[in-house]
């Protein structure tokens, strides 16, 4: 059965706008009837990575597809990569600065999240090109 | 117990969310870093935190969370008083601190949102 695509760009000037998209994102899987668990795995993941983008990539895209037993999310930006990304799956693990912090996160715990959340998490990336993330939950 | 009871017990000042004080709520999670919030904490709990921000709010969105308590008077800005509003969340402000906030509310029964 063909996909619902929803696309979502994420702006990675404004720290206090981040997560708009995953709110977006949320409001139309509850729509479409989804059951709470799902949709709470896949707010969670996507908030996460949507903070990442804002934090360390200057921004990125959101593309969501919805199908009947899975939803896809993929997560892509051109910011500076990830050098090592075995140290980055490890919990509280985290390159963030002192000012991150203060905002509440960059305690090492956004891969990490992602993958708990998830049935499966793929990274895609490259030092100073970008980074490609796709996450697959399953309904 | 219900949020409005919540109120109560720590003399808070609700800012946002006031149809919703009688919303029945089991748990609840005390914590600065959204990210541990988001690792740990259970659906539908309150969160008490001492981090003024608008991703408090879109945190305790993601987790469908009904209640948020700024502790030791801090006030929240109106664009993040507005945010909750405008996804009826009660946002409230106590000048308890953190540790008083949570014991008075440990005392009432109320369950640690981080034990699944």
């Amino acid at each position: 059965m063909a996909a619902l695509n929803f696309h979502f760009d994420i702006d990675g000037e404004d720290f206090s706008s981040a997560g708009e998209a995953s709110v977006e994102m949320k409001k139309k899987l509850r729509q479409l009837g989804f059951p709470s668990d799902v949709i709470r795995r896949c707010s969670i993941a996507m908030y996460e990575g949507e903070i990442n983008m804002v934090i360390h990539a200057n921004g990125g895209s959101a593309d969501v597809a919805v199908y009947p037993d899975k939803i896809v999310i993929v997560l892509e930006d051109h910011g500076p990569g990830i050098p090592n990304v075995e140290l980055a799956m490890q919990e509280g693990y985290s390159t963030a600065t002192e000012q991150i912090h203060n905002m509440g996160f960059g305690a090492g715990m956004g891969l990490p999240n992602m993958k708990r959340y998830t049935e499966s998490l793929e990274i895609e990336t490259q030092v100073g090109v970008g980074t490609k993330l796709t996450m697959v939950v399953a309904v | 117990m219900k949020i409005r009871e919540i109120a109560e017990l720590l003399h808070a000042e609700v800012l946002s969310g006031k149809e919703m004080l009688d919303t029945e709520v089991q748990n609840a999670f005390c914590c600065d870093m959204m990210s541990d919030v988001l690792a740990f904490a259970t659906n539908q709990s309150v969160l008490i935190t001492g981090l003024l921000n608008p991703q408090v709010v879109r945190t305790a969105m993601m987790l469908d969370m009904h209640c948020i308590v700024f502790i030791q008077g801090k006030e929240p800005t109106p664009e993040i008083v507005s945010l909750a509003e405008a996804n009826d969340i009660v946002v409230m402000v106590t000048q308890e601190s953190m540790f008083c906030s949570a014991g008075r509310l440990y005392d009432t029964g109320l369950l640690d949102a981080g034990e699944e």
